[in-house]
């Protein structure tokens, strides 16, 4: 198993498996995450999994504590990541489960629709037949609290993200870019493209586990015709 | 015991040293953004470190103590004065009833701090006081302070007596509106060149009006890439910084996004962090790169110094 392992900052260290998309590394992250999560070295605040990385977040001053003769507490960390690293298994990740998300199409939720299909030579009724064809796969959280980043996205409706991002995409907005999909949870300014919008709720700050999906889920959109 | 607001000022914010743990839901630490004032200041005032803090920009917030309190403030110098009388940074005053906290001018920094004996109490989210701006969740009704907002203090055993109480001056960041920050290198510096990273180094940039909480955007020369490369989505932080692919630098700030899309190229050092942190458009900035053992001693030494606060103003 090849990866590279560098500080994000004093207090994290990233550890990358490569650098595309694919549901090979992610399983890999997901894996190396959760191995991490149910048995927490110390000081180890968490283990985030990305894409094909995993960030892990940690108390400098504790771990030096716990660890007193090494060479630093980056190193210390280091040594801890590498010999979990040594004991992960490769194996796949099933789906945890599949959850639905109904999401309704039209003139004023729509932005981007008619943009998306025109570049993909397509009509806006075929991009969001072959939008709902699929099921996608949560790859990471991240971005925004409770912004799924989901894939993969059919190529014949894949459009590069806008050039200059919107102010404000509304909370709710179902929205595609490249190979993605995602949900923004809440109005934030952003650069996809806004297919249709969404009354679930991915995001719930006061509950005690906040997001609705987690890394490792599959999604199914179920298109409501207004 | 509370303050109430007469005048919100600039994005005055409740904030502590932030909400760990809950990146891999997307939700960013947060948190002051001078974490060393935020500490430095609870500290004199005998708070735990984390103890909710005030953050307010220029023009800054101005309050009244609804009970006699000690408090301290300190970060940017915004000329503080109490029921008019100038005061100083740094140093521990007790408000009387019904004194009024302003603010006069803006002699240094970007981003005051005022601390109180037993700190502000309001609702945690996810265990900390830290405004969440984006979530409207955390701090006080996650949102920034208004006029006619009272603020709670949370009870304190001595609520004053510390007056008088300093910091030495060796304690305090070199804040200046040009300083040179330190940085580690980032997960993606090797995409830049020997020659781009030495201009990296040895050029000043210009921090721009496209700046805030969540990040700066610099200008300067733009640094090339050795190849093209799309990275995919990965973790950034405070500090990072990334190499937009006009040759742009931006470094995140507390409010960052938790991934981004950019090459990272470096990381300002935590212990550098505050001298950012107090700079605004038109300052400007240097770089120079250290190893991880140099920032991570920079680390230990700031943990001594307020060791050291600790016990010297704990002392009778």
């Amino acid at each position: 198993m090849t990866y590279r392992i560098f500080p994000l900052s004093e207090t994290a260290v990233t550890v990358e498996f490569g650098n595309k998309i694919s549901p090979e590394l992610n399983d890999r992250a997901i894996r190396f995450a959760e191995a991490l999560s149910s048995s927490p070295f110390e000081g180890m605040l968490e283990a985030a999994p990305a894409y094909s990385s995993v960030t892990v977040f940690f108390d400098a001053v504790a771990v030096r504590r716990g660890n007193p003769f090494a060479e630093s507490a980056h190193a210390a960390v280091r040594d801890g990541l590498e010999a979990v690293l040594r004991t992960l298994r490769r194996e796949k990740h099933s789906p945890d489960r599949t959850v639905d998300i109904p999401f309704s199409a039209g003139k004023d939720v729509s932005l981007d629709l008619d943009f998306v299909a025109s570049e993909s030579g397509l009509s806006p009724e075929e991009v969001l037949e072959i939008f709902v064809s699929r099921t996608y796969r949560v790859y990471m959280l991240g971005f925004l609290p409770g912004f799924a980043y989901m894939g993969d996205l059919d190529p014949r409706i894949a459009v590069p993200r806008r050039a200059t991002p919107r102010i404000r995409v509304p909370r709710g907005s179902v929205a595609v870019a490249g190979r993605q999909t995602g949900i923004y949870s809440l109005e934030s300014p952003g650069g996809w493209h806004v297919l249709g919008r969404t009354s679930v709720s991915m995001f719930a700050p006061q509950k005690s586990k906040p997001c609705l999906v987690e890394p490792g889920d599959e999604i199914r959109f179920t298109l409501i015709r207004t | 015991m509370s303050i109430t607001i007469k005048r919100p000022g600039i994005l005055t914010t409740v904030q502590d040293l932030g909400r760990h743990g809950f990146n891999r839901f997307g939700v960013n630490p947060g948190g002051a953004c001078d974490r060393a004032a935020a500490r430095i200041l609870n500290t004199l005032l005998g708070n735990e470190e984390n103890a909710a803090v005030i953050e307010t920009h220029f023009p800054a917030v101005e309050l009244v103590f609804d009970s006699k309190k000690d408090f301290s403030v300190g970060g940017a110098d915004f000329i503080p004065t109490l029921n008019g009388k100038e005061i100083q940074n740094w140093r521990v005053y007790t408000a009387a009833k019904g004194d009024t906290l302003k603010f006069k001018g803006k002699r240094l920094g970007s981003r005051a701090y005022l601390a109180v004996k037993g700190g502000f109490k309001v609702a945690e989210w996810l265990g900390s006081s830290s405004t969440n701006l984006l979530a409207a969740a955390g701090g006080f009704e996650g949102r920034p302070l208004k006029s006619g907002d009272i603020v709670k203090i949370a009870r304190a055993d001595m609520p004053f007596g510390r007056a008088g109480k300093m910091v030495s001056f060796t304690l305090i960041p070199r804040y200046s509106t040009g300083p040179t920050v330190r940085v580690i290198e980032g997960g993606e510096s090797g995409l830049v060149g020997k020659d781009t990273w030495k201009t990296f180094e040895s050029s000043t940039f210009t921090i721009t009006q496209d700046s805030d909480r969540m990040g700066y955007r610099l200008r300067g020369p733009a640094l090339a890439t050795k190849r093209k490369y799309e990275m995919v989505t990965s973790a950034a932080t405070f500090g990072t910084v990334q190499l937009l692919p006009d040759g742009q630098l931006v470094v995140l700030m507390a409010d960052h996004q938790t991934t981004g899309g950019y090459p990272r190229i470096a990381t300002v050092l935590a212990s550098d962090l505050p001298l950012l942190a107090q700079l605004g458009p038109g300052d400007k900035i240097r770089f120079e790169s250290v190893p991880i053992e140099e920032a991570e001693k920079a680390m230990a030494e700031f943990e001594k110094d307020l060791r050291m606060l600790r016990l010297a103003t704990s002392a009778r």
